[in-house]
Formats: structure tokens, sequence, C-alpha cells
């Protein structure tokens, strides 16, 4: 298996010490206090940079690649200080160590749009501590001073024609001293980073199709399971009958496991073919009756209460009394499905002695922890290892299917495959929350705005996962791009209200970006556009440039960034054309949004046809992402963030009936098409050396926004609703 | 029962039901991962083939009727190919899952259609779904194969 290498059990860190007998460089450590306690429990002194005495140079990968480029963004950084060819490194996934936590998520997790962020000074310094170090030992060996050496192409020079690769030092080097002083490359340096030439490391893997997804994993003696997972979110198996899937050829057992029932088989067919010949009666558990009347009702009546204040500034309420006009609004934004390509898996081989999982997961350090408690192992006898990963987007977060194959595993007793179909996997998804939103604007007689009131009510993704991140009714996940809301009004409420919905609810790409950024910015158009102005002149005159820090958005900017805003709103004014004629039916919406420490600005050119069908002609995106790496693959980022975005406001819906997710396969959840993409897309990136944002995530907001803005503009049809279906957009003309 | 087909050029069997699909056999019999499995009703083409020279969905193609023809999954598209050289020059595959089954339906678009217009690309590979969203760049890599075939 390319790619793929499974260590002997426990034996990683030590391996990592001492390839070839070579060395294996330390990693820095920012003073965040998690991540120092990390420290002093690692062994291993350097755990991102192997160099074997055969001068191979490899580079741990410690965040999982499923599609956003981490196999080369990640050793970009490395290979800039290292003084090496990123061409010519290894990478290899990193296996789980507190050394790989990521400082911004506090966990070695890759999401929320952290891995450059949180990489950003640490993989520097760690390559630049390698290179400081083996300088060090050619200067040893000379009997010269360091200053007098110099390191490039993987080779340290010293005086005197003087030269050796770092293979031949590799050894003395992992002697010397970590150096505690790690001075880095001025921007005007960079040769690695920011290279609009790079290639990803990992297309002709790709291409050649052989990089390892899950589901291509084998290992010897390994058996196939099938499962049957209860219909109703909830649900349990009460009792089964597997006489005939067990008399089908191939079929070696039939083991019932926490969340139902799993047929293992000599292959995945036999046991797929079986599993359908179970007969099972299902415990309904408490969701058994849920429906989307419920669901939605649920949500109307919660939003009744008054919920938590994340955001508050002079007198809303008051503020509101007192304005000429009021603008007010509800939205209603529905549940979601990831439905990444590659359908959930794990192999999994569990013995009395100790388990490999061999998984594609966004959250390796986790599986340890939660195989332990499902098999009676201990964390340190379980060996993770991380392989590609076939989309990711925030559903391999969770670490439930890992969990479902070490239970099958050591029910039966060897290592096992299990692979859902694609119908165990959209059924049994977490799901991006809906929401239900209401929302107010006072304006003053000179048309200023004064007063603010936000009220979203929605589950609580991070009370399911990580509860101890949600702090007085308050989830920081649940308050993304509302907390940091970018217009200034002196009088604002912002509250969030938590409600489950008995669908159960998880981290999709953007999170609550995309619901609030949806409610946010298509309210300041409608209040733009009630008071006869431009919509992007209207965003750039009420922008806040300066203000208190804002208390919740742990991943966002934090502060106000007016400034950027109007820059990137200027910037897509000109790119896109914005202002000029277009023909009936057709129009322009923009959006913007700060996420990630990103902020971005969109402009959706889209054609509506007499039944409501929509064509997005063209997506303009103007980005202030701060340094960028790899600058071609932050494009592709937006490039894919558009057509997810679109995807979701534009098709996306989950519904339940009798307690169960009714949509089972892409006939039902439609996903965009090539037919569909939009004809046109237009990304520009701001030059600037300016710390990274986050990429990966937040364009799939604001997409959204500016094509629902846009359809407005085509229409004068205004959409509180997702997705903006035919019979949506209809559905919304005002009576 | 046993099955012999010809897989990439070379004959190729497998003890298998008659009724396993294809997509099955190249993987768990034969050890072809490239092909993937992602959604086994044909709305993906995760899974497409070259079925005596035509893009076939494999997941719905039982290996009884393949007995004696002509396979081609994406190991046996050359590396020199125009679809590969492309997919490799733009960088085209993001988490790379679906991208076999892409160049597999392009490959065979391209034996019949030298100059494909935009319209012939939605029309043809309209039935792949890339959840990464590299259609823009499957689009160029199409247009760009076009040129060098």
């Amino acid at each position: 298996m390319e790619n793929i290498k499974v260590p002997a059990r426990r034996d990683f860190l030590k391996a990592s010490a001492a390839v070839g007998g070579g060395l294996s460089l330390g990693m820095y450590l920012p003073l965040g206090s998690r991540v120092a306690e990390a420290q002093a429990k690692t062994s291993s002194p350097n755990a991102w940079v192997k160099i074997g005495t055969d001068n191979t140079i490899t580079i741990m990968c410690a965040r999982s690649e499923m599609g956003q480029d981490v196999y080369t963004s990640m050793p970009m950084l490395v290979a800039e200080e290292l003084e090496v060819d990123v061409n010519k490194v290894k990478v290899e996934f990193a296996p789980p160590a507190e050394v790989y936590i990521n400082a911004l998520l506090g966990g070695q997790l890759t999401g929320g749009s952290t891995s450059v962020r949180d990489a950003w000074e640490k993989l520097r310094k760690a390559g630049a501590s390698a290179r400081m170090m083996l300088i060090a030992a050619a200067a040893k060996e000379w009997g010269v001073d360091v200053a007098q050496c110099k390191a490039a192409g993987a080779m340290v020079m010293g005086p005197g024609g003087k030269k050796a690769t770092y293979g031949q030092l590799a050894e003395a080097a992992a002697t010397m001293e970590v150096p505690k002083e790690v001075p880095l490359k001025p921007a005007k340096e960079f040769k690695v980073i920011g290279n609009k030439a790079q290639k990803r490391l990992d297309t002709p893997a790709k291409v050649a199709a052989t990089a390892t997804f899950g589901i291509d994993v084998k290992v010897p003696g390994m058996l196939y399971a099938a499962v049957a997972m209860p219909p109703m979110i909830g649900g349990k198996v009460a009792s089964y009958d597997d006489t005939r899937a067990k008399s089908m050829p191939g079929v070696k057992a039939v083991v019932q496991y926490s969340r139902g029932v799993a047929v293992v088989a000599d292959s995945y067919w036999q046991a797929k073919k079986a599993k359908d010949l179970l007969l099972i009666t299902w415990d309904e558990g408490p969701n058994a009756n849920n429906d989307m009347g419920k669901v939605w009702g649920g949500l109307k009546e919660a939003s009744g209460k008054a919920g938590a204040v994340f955001r508050e500034a002079g007198d809303a309420d008051g503020a509101l009394k007192s304005a000429a006009k009021v603008y007010e609004a509800t939205y209603e934004l529905p549940h979601l499905s990831h439905s990444p390509m590659e359908p959930m898996n794990t192999v999994a081989d569990v013995r009395a002695d100790g388990a490999t999982i061999i998984t594609p997961t966004q959250f390796q350090q986790l599986v340890p922890f939660v195989v332990a408690g499902a098999t009676g192992l201990k964390p340190e006898q379980i060996t993770v290892v991380t392989t590609f990963l076939g989309g990711g987007f925030g559903r391999r977060v969770e670490v439930d299917y890992a969990i479902d194959a070490a239970e099958i595993s050591k029910a039966v007793g060897a290592p096992v495959k299990m692979l859902w179909s694609r119908e165990d996997d959209m059924t049994h998804d977490s799901y991006r929350p809906g929401g239900y939103y209401k929302v107010q604007m006072g304006v003053d007689g000179d048309g200023k705005l004064v007063a603010y009131r936000y009220h979203g009510t929605s589950p609580s993704i991070s009370a399911r996962l990580f509860p101890s991140i949600v702090k007085d009714g308050i989830d920081p996940f649940a308050v993304e791009a509302i907390d940091n809301f970018p217009y200034a009004v002196k009088n604002t409420k912002l509250t969030y209200q938590m409600h489950d919905t008995g669908i159960t609810p998880g981290y999709w790409r953007g999170v609550s970006h995309n619901l609030n950024a949806y409610v946010v910015e298509g309210f300041i158009d409608e209040v733009a556009i009630a008071q006869g102005k431009d919509p992007i002149q209207f965003r750039i005159d009420n922008l806040e440039f300066e203000g208190e820090k804002h208390k919740w958005s742990g991943l966002s900017a934090g502060i106000p960034v007016g400034a950027r805003l109007k820059a990137v709103l200027e910037g897509v004014r000109t790119k896109s054309g914005w202002g000029g004629k277009l023909p009936e039916g057709r129009g322009r919406g923009v959006a913007s949004m700060e996420g990630y420490n990103t902020c971005l600005a969109c402009v959706a050119e889209v054609s509506v046809t007499k039944n409501y069908d929509v064509v997005i002609d063209k997506v303009t995106f103007v980005i202030d992402a701060g340094q960028l790496i790899h600058p071609d693959q932050a494009k592709a980022q937006v490039e894919s963030s558009i057509i997810f975005g679109q995807s979701a406001c534009m098709y996306g819906e989950i519904t339940v009936k009798n307690g169960g997710v009714e949509q089972t396969n892409f006939d039902m959840y439609r996903v965009v098409r090539m037919n569909e993409a939009p004809k046109v897309i237009d990304i520009t990136f701001a030059e600037n050396n300016n710390t990274p944002g986050g990429l990966g995530e937040p364009a799939t907001a604001v997409v959204q926004a500016a094509i629902g803005n846009a359809i407005f503009a085509a229409t004068g049809i205004r959409l509180r609703k997702m997705p903006f279906t035919p019979e949506n957009i209809k559905g919304s003309i005002k009576a | 029962m046993m099955i012999s087909f010809n897989l990439n050029g070379k004959q190729a069997s497998a003890d298998v039901a008659p009724d396993t699909p294809l997509l099955w056999v190249l993987r768990d019999s034969l050890g072809m991962t490239g092909t993937k499995f992602g959604c086994g009703k044909a709305l993906c083409g995760a899974c497409t083939v070259h079925l005596n020279g035509n893009a076939v969905r494999s997941c719905q193609i039982p290996i009884g009727s393949v007995s004696g023809q002509k396979v081609t999954t994406i190991e046996g598209l050359a590396a020199t190919s125009p679809i590969k050289k492309a997919w490799i020059a733009l960088d085209v595959p993001q988490c790379g899952y679906c991208q076999p089954g892409q160049m597999m339906q392009a490959s065979a678009l391209l034996a019949q259609n030298k100059k494909p217009s935009d319209a012939d690309i939605d029309a043809w590979m309209s039935g792949n779904i890339c959840r990464c969203g590299t259609y823009p760049r499957i689009r160029a890599a199409i247009k760009d194969a076009a040129k060098m075939a």
C-alpha cells in the first residue's frame, strides 16, 4: 500500500527516532499551556523530520489529507526552513501523539480551517531547528564556526569547498543540542512558501489510483463486514433472525454490536447480500415519531425563549422601539448531509493484547481512547494508522465508524474491514444542524443603523461532541459569523437558543458560518435595498472599523476587521463588473464575511428561468487570507468551497420521517454536477505576507449568501428559506 | 463459479457468484482497488470502467455477463495517456476518490469525440459526482487532453 505504513504496535515513536540510525528532530512547541504539557510527556525530541543516513528525507504530515492539500502545504512549511527540495521529500501521515496536537483545537484534529494557521510557525521552526542542528554537526566535524556554514539543497556547505549531505550528517546532528532561539526567514526570502508553480505531492498517486484510502486497505486474514443499523435516529436492535443470512455462501459470522448487526464474510459482496436477508426488530427509541413538522415546530417554539446573550451593546430593544423604521425577517435553514464520496469504513484488528485501527479519520488522537472504551484494551495498546480520506467535510471528525469496526473485529476474533453502503452513510451521518433565525434592524430618520437584534435557534453540535466548550448556554461553534457581526450598530443584542431537533448535529464544512452568514448577509441586503442603497456601498458605509474584542469567535480574527472587509468588497466590485447592465432574469448578489481570520467578498451572477430554475453564470471572489502557502491549492480550496456551498443552498435538505432520515442516496440528496457548476469562477487573493487565515471552509458560507442575494436581484424574490428549489422560490413570492 | 475475462490486456479470472458486481470482483477478488465504490446504484460514477471500450458503472455489471469480455480499469489507462497527463498538469484531484471514475469517463469521451465542446463535456460527465468540486479543473483537463491527443 503506497503511502500507508502500518508500524509494529507501539513502536512508532521509537522508529521515528531511529530511521537508518539517522536524525529525528524535535518539534518546536509554542507556549500554549496545553501544548507545553504535551511537550513534557513527549519522549521524541523531534517528530516532524526524519533524515536517513541514505539521505532520504521524510516529513511527517500530522493532519488528515481529505483534499485540502495538507499533504503538500505542511511539508512546504518544513522544507522552506530545512532547505530541501519539497518535491524530493517523502511524506508520511503521523500517528496519534501529543506532539501533533493542533493548538488551535486542542487535539490532533483536522478541521476548523486550522491546519496552516496552527502549522505556520511551528513547522517552519521544526524545519529551521533541524537545519541548525545539521549545520552545527557539520561545523563540529570540520572544526569551523557555524557562521561559516550554510545549508542548501539538503547539503551543508562550509569554508574551502567543504560539503556534506544531510544524510551524512544525520547521525551526528541527532546528538546536537536542540536550539532554543530559532530565527525564521523573512517573507522576502521565501522560495517554497508562495510558490505559484508548486504541484501537489499527492497528485501522481491519485492519478495512478495508487493512493490508499481507507476502503482500499487489506491486511492478512481480513474479513469483510456489512452492517444493518437502525433506520430511526436513536434506535437499537431489539431482536434479530439471522437464519437466512447465515446460510449464505461466504458468511463467517453474524454478530450484534452496539449500534446494529454485522454480517462478516469472505468478501464485501457476500456480506452485503447476506445482510439484506437479516430480519431485525428495532427498538425505535425516543425519536421514533420525529418528522419535519415536529422539527420545525420545535425550533419555532424554542425560538420563543429568551436564549443566551453572546454579544450586547447599548439598548437594542429600546432603540428598536424608537427607531424611525424597523425591518424584520425570519430565516429557516435546513439540515444537511456531508456525503463525502468515500462511505465510512475502517479496518480493525482487535486482539487480546492490542489492536490496530486503520481508518480515514480527521481525529486520529481520539481513536485509541474510544476503541479502548469499546474493547476493554488500554489506549496505549492501540495503534492507529490514518489513510487518505475520500472527502471529510467534518464527517470524519466523528469516530463512530472506528468504534463499530473495532467491536465487530473483537466479536469475530479476526481483522475486519467494515464498509458502509451509501444508504448507511447518508442515513447515519451527523448533520449540519438546521436553524430558525429572527432578526430585526432599526434605522433612524437619517438612514443610520441604530439597532440590531439577532436571535438564532439551532441544535448545538458541541453540546453533543465537546460539551466542555459550551458555556452559559453558548456553543462557540453556533455563533460563528455572528459573534463577529461586522457592521457598526450602536445598539445590538445577539442571542442564541440551543434546541435539539432529534437529528444528530455535526460539524459540516464551515459549520455555523453557513447559517449565520446567510442570515446576516441576506438581511443586510434586505435593509440596503429597502433603503434604496447599493448593496456593496451600503456594506462598506456601515462596516465597523474599531471596537471591542469578540468574545466567542475562537477561530475568527476576534476583532473588527472593517478595513480588510472594505478592501475585499471594493475589490469584488471591480472584478465582478458590479453595476454593469444585465439582461432580464439575470442578477448579481454580493456577500462578505470574516471567518477563520480570512476576509472574503463574493459576487454571484445568476440567471433565473420562468420556471424558477437557477443557473450560476459567474462567481467572483476577492479574498484576503494573508500569506498563501500553496497559492494554486488555496485557489482550489475556494473552487471547492464554492461548489460545496452551491450544492447546499441550491439542493441540500435532509428530512426525517418516523424518526429516520428520508434521503438515502444521490438520487434523493442532490449535489452539484458538472453541468450545474458555475460557468465562470474568478478568484483573486490579496497579495500580502500577513499571518495566514484559514481557507478550507469560509467561502462555502459566503457563496450561499451571494447566490441568494443574486436570485433576489434577478427576480425580486427574497429567499429566507433554503434550498433554492423552484418550489421554494415560488413559495417565497410575497403574497 | 470461475469466470474469466480480459482485464487491462491480461487474462483474469475469479471464482465468485455470477451476480457479483464487477466492481467487487475487481476490488476484493483481484486487488484492483483503483476503481472506487461510491453509491452502488450508478448514481455517482466513482466505479466507472471500460467494458469493451464503453464507459460503464461497474457496480451494476454482474460478473457473469463479463465472461470473455474486455475490461479496462484506471490501472490499465496508460500513464502516458493524454487524460492522465492533463490531470497531473492541472492538479485536478483534491481528495482524489472520484477521480479514477472521472478519468475513465473522460477517456471514453475523447475516444469518440476528439474535440468535445462544453456542452459535450456537460452531457458526458454529469453522471460523475465530485464532492470536492473539481469540475472546473476536470473540464479544463479534458480540453487540454483533447489538444494532446
